[in-house]
């Protein structure tokens, strides 16, 4: 209700209310910032605002960007998903290894490698939602078996020598596009419209905001977390999958620390940690601004490592304007 | 009614039995220490090579420095909040500490036990400074410990990274290799003589930290209101404690014993170098499987100490029961899994 009459309040035609109504959206400011950011960094070299440049920064975010999607569901619903980079590794693990090792044909492999995504993340649903586990110590301790499952399954050998057909997703280009890209775009449209225009959407919001309250009105607060949770599964396994065709070999330690990179853009783009609000926009607009950054400060010369500093920065100053502005807002 | 008194009635012959169970199991400590002996008993067993003095050791003294920053990290989350910072934090004052020592540029008349004192303390130093500062983001600023700490945890590693460029430090003074002491040594024991001479530095840190934090948690008044806060924020307010200074002192603390358990760390052996592993989910780890509950407001030490030791003790048993060291994390995230089942089943029983 409370941000359906925000976007009441954003149609009003008045140019000075609009802007100020962008102001006062974490997504507008985050928008600002990746402009502001966007400019100086192409003053710095002549190499980063470039189409071919851009479009590449586009194909490394993918993975991340997948997975981003469900945990902005899962932390507007108060939730949060530590085991999305471990349930990447085992998932790339069984597509190699049910290829490889078991023989099933690679397109069998790779729908293996999608179920057992999903099939990891209603696991995690069923344990938070039927054992009442805060999410943070149910996917902390998944974290560990699902990369010890993946470890386990791997005895560190890597599978290589995949036919040329599956490097088509990670690889190569439809129009100038990359393929991944394009299934990125779907996935934020189908997220976007699922969370603002559907009932189900709505009942997230509603279990964030007092999911007490959400049961008693008779949202199907469990069934809801279980489908959030094998959804965050199922897109960890499927940027798997891309990631796998991308760098062509399976690992068991690929996702590793994906989690982390996946919360921040989430976070950066304004969902609140402690659930309620949130928009896909802002996790995408927080998705672009970080993968910016890393591109555009590697190319000015500063090294990798400079640039977790500054997104660790931006990080946190992001959300204290956040609040500052919050703050300021309930204050007039 | 009939059939409540019916039920409490067929309960009654067995309460002998289950009162007994229910001492042992009533409380995540005892039930740790129940399964890390079973387990000690059973790969000792299988394989007798696990009980020798040396393995028994290192099944006591490897994990020390997890243990003794999982005290710190049971205040923080006792408290309501959380620190997934401390992994790149601990590398970082390891660095740090090693950096201190072999630097060439001190005065000359500086005495060799001076630098290695101050690089035994400079890191818990600025270990507790960082935990202020990260406690000033949270209590004052309002930002949620998570977000705060996953900033710092990119800030730290980058930091480090950067510093260290990759590179090893090497060639340590003997004196200050402080973990690989034996106080012990040379003294006389009527059993187990062997095993108490050999234990190290790390080993007495952490029993004398973990009584420490123990007896102050459970009769200090800022122990007890680290429990208030967690367990009841407004209640805690409202009964006139600052919930600003006990999460700064949680976090401040926090920061002392992760830069404690840096130096032990730092050295423990011959070369210090930059290794990423996730040391906070094992800190985290040991923390929740010793009983503190996530959501604050519950949970003592010794279960996060316990948690650390027999983490360790899967770790190494796995080797003796000839079973693949590829299958550690899944065994060990299994066992985090069935811990924190069972600990919540149990307290919900206690709720009936």
């Amino acid at each position: 209700m409370a941000t359906r009459e925000t976007s009441l309040k954003k149609s009003s035609p008045a140019l000075f209310q609009q802007v100020q109504g962008v102001l006062r959206t974490q997504e507008g400011v985050l928008l600002i910032i990746t402009i502001i950011s966007v400019l100086i960094l192409a003053t710095q070299t002549d190499k980063f605002l470039t189409v071919k440049n851009l479009l590449n920064q586009g194909r490394l975010m993918t993975e991340i960007g997948l997975i981003a999607l469900p945990m902005t569901f899962i932390i507007i619903t108060g939730g949060i998903d530590l085991s999305v980079g471990s349930i990447v590794g085992l998932s790339a693990i069984m597509l190699g290894y049910s290829w490889h090792n078991l023989g099933f044909p690679l397109e069998v492999a790779i729908a293996i490698a999608l179920g057992i995504g999903a099939l990891a993340g209603a696991i995690n649903g069923l344990i938070i939602t039927r054992f009442r586990v805060p999410p943070l110590i149910a996917t902390l301790a998944t974290l560990a078996f699902y990369r010890g499952l993946a470890e386990g399954i791997a005895q560190a050998r890597s599978v290589t020598g995949y036919p040329a057909w599956f490097f088509d997703l990670g690889q190569r280009e439809t129009l100038g596009i990359p393929n991944q890209l394009y299934f990125l775009v779907i996935g934020i449209v189908i997220s976007a419209i699922l969370l603002s225009r559907t009932t189900f959407g709505r009942s997230l919001y509603a279990i964030g905001n007092n999911e007490l309250a959400a049961r008693f009105s008779g949202i199907p607060v469990n069934r809801n977390k279980v489908l959030i949770y094998a959804f965050s599964g199922f897109m960890s396994g499927f940027a798997g999958y891309v990631l796998v065709s991308r760098v062509s070999t399976t690992r068991s330690d690929m996702g590793s620390g994906w989690e982390l990179d996946a919360i921040a853009a989430v976070v950066l783009g304004g969902t609140s940690i402690t659930g309620g609000t949130g928009s896909i926009l802002g996790t995408t607009i927080g998705l672009v601004l970080i993968q910016l950054l890393k591109n555009g400060l590697a190319l000015s010369g500063v090294t990798g490592d400079a640039t977790i500093v500054v997104i660790g920065s931006v990080l946190i100053l992001s959300t204290l304007i956040n609040i500052v502005v919050q703050r300021r807002l309930r204050g007039v | 009614m009939a059939s409540v008194t019916q039920t409490v009635s067929m309960r009654r012959p067995r309460s002998q039995v289950s009162s007994v169970l229910r001492t042992i199991f009533g409380s995540q400590e005892s039930v740790l220490l129940v399964v890390l002996v079973l387990l000690i008993a059973y790969v000792g067993h299988s394989n007798s090579g696990f009980l020798a003095t040396r393995n028994m050791v290192n099944v006591f003294a490897g994990y020390a420095y997890i243990a003794i920053a999982a005290l710190g990290m049971t205040m923080v989350i006792v408290t309501g909040n959380i620190d997934i910072s401390v992994g790149s934090l601990m590398v970082t004052l390891s660095m740090l500490s090693g950096a201190l020592v072999t630097y060439k540029g001190y005065p000359s008349w500086l005495p060799l036990d001076a630098i290695i004192g101050i690089s035994w303390l400079l890191p818990i130093v600025i270990g507790a400074l960082i935990g202020a500062i990260i406690g000033f983001f949270v209590t004052y600023l309002r930002i949620p410990a998570i977000v705060v700490t996953l900033g710092f945890l990119s800030i730290l590693k980058g930091v480090l990274i950067m510093v260290s460029q990759g590179e090893r430090i090497t060639g340590m003074p003997t004196g200050y290799a402080l973990a690989q002491r034996r106080p012990l040594q040379g003294l006389d024991f009527p059993i187990f003589e062997d095993f108490f001479r050999m234990l190290t530095m790390p080993v007495f840190f952490m029993v004398f930290l973990m009584i420490v934090v123990a007896l102050w948690m459970r009769y200090s008044p800022t122990g007890r209101a680290m429990y208030a806060v967690g367990g009841n924020a407004e209640a805690a307010r409202l009964s006139g404690i600052s919930e600003h200074r006990i999460v700064m002192t949680a976090f401040i603390l926090n920061g002392v014993f992760v830069g404690i358990a840096a130096v032990l760390n730092a050295t423990q052996f011959s070369v210090i170098q930059v290794t990423l592993p996730p040391i906070e989910l094992q800190i985290i780890t040991a923390t929740v499987v010793g009983g503190v509950s996530i959501l604050g407001g519950t949970g003592t030490v010794v279960g996060a100490v316990l948690a650390a030791i027999l983490l360790n003790t899967i770790t190494k048993a796995l080797v003796f029961l000839d079973i693949s060291p590829f299958w550690t994390r899944a065994i060990q995230g299994l066992m985090i899994l069935v811990t924190v089942l069972a600990d919540l089943i149990r307290r919900q029983r206690q709720a009936e």
